[in-house]
């Protein structure tokens, strides 16, 4: 009988803990919150993400939120039948998780650009990108933010 | 509204085939729309939405800008140089304003 009514209790509380790390975690910013994920399917548009080819530079910390220096890179040859058509940075921390859009072309000769952009707090920066054939890669990475700017 | 100062980097000669870098940055407080002034009044959004880049009239480069994106925009990409021509870079703004920039390149 009492050990019956602790096992109860300890499953109750085994059940209580496991829903109120549910609820906090969204509070982490870990994964990938609803915002993103929307924007990601959009962007895709039922394409499946692969991992490789794109790279996002960024720093580990950045002090000032308001002003933080990004670079992506796409591995691809671009010429006339392989190429990048767009590269999306989407930041899941911000207030609007749609950063910028790159669209390139052949002409482009490199698939590589630069931006200053705001990140509100310590999250994640996501790069996708859209080849020609229709593929998508992607890549992402953590920036830890000192003083936010959005 | 007056047009923004503009600086950018667009190289006066290339070889034929290379690939050259374009830097630019334009003057813009890119107003995200969610700040508030001193009278508690929100401050309308107004922003840069997009960027283009065209070689001789052809566009080879683009880019739509949300309000992530830092005031003063500073965006460097890379383009080929084929041909000797003109290179027109050009900014959107939120209030329907285009403000742009060219320079000549000499390819040989």
């Amino acid at each position: 009988m009492n050990t019956v009514l602790s096992r109860r209790a300890l499953l109750a509380t085994l059940g209580a803990g496991a829903v109120a790390g549910l609820a906090v975690r969204p509070r982490i910013g870990h994964a990938d919150p609803a915002g993103v994920r929307a924007r990601l399917d959009e962007i895709l548009g039922g394409a499946s993400l692969q991992d490789g080819k794109v790279e996002i530079d960024l720093p580990e910390v950045a002090d000032n939120g308001a002003t933080v220096p990004m670079t992506v890179r796409v591995d691809s040859p671009m010429t006339a039948d392989n190429y990048v058509k767009a590269v999306h940075v989407l930041a899941d921390g911000n207030p609007f998780p749609t950063v910028a859009a790159f669209n390139f072309s052949p002409r482009c000769g490199k698939a590589e650009a630069g931006l200053r952009i705001r990140l509100a707090k310590t999250q994640t920066v996501h790069a996708v990108a859209i080849m020609s054939d229709g593929s998508a890669h992607g890549a992402r990475r953590q920036v830890k933010v000192t003083v936010g700017g959005c | 509204m007056a047009t923004p100062n503009i600086k950018a980097r667009i190289p006066k000669k290339a070889g034929k085939g290379e690939v050259i870098e374009i830097k630019c940055l334009i003057e813009h407080p890119m107003e995200t729309g969610r700040r508030k002034d001193d009278a508690g009044n929100t401050i309308p959004r107004r922003i840069i939405n997009r960027f283009t880049c065209a070689y001789n009239g052809e566009e080879v480069f683009s880019s739509d800008w949300d309000t992530s994106v830092s005031a003063n925009p500073m965006l460097s990409f890379h383009i080929r140089a084929e041909d000797s021509g003109t290179i027109e870079l050009k900014w959107f703004d939120d209030d329907g304003s285009v403000y742009s920039f060219s320079g000549d390149i000499a390819v040989a």
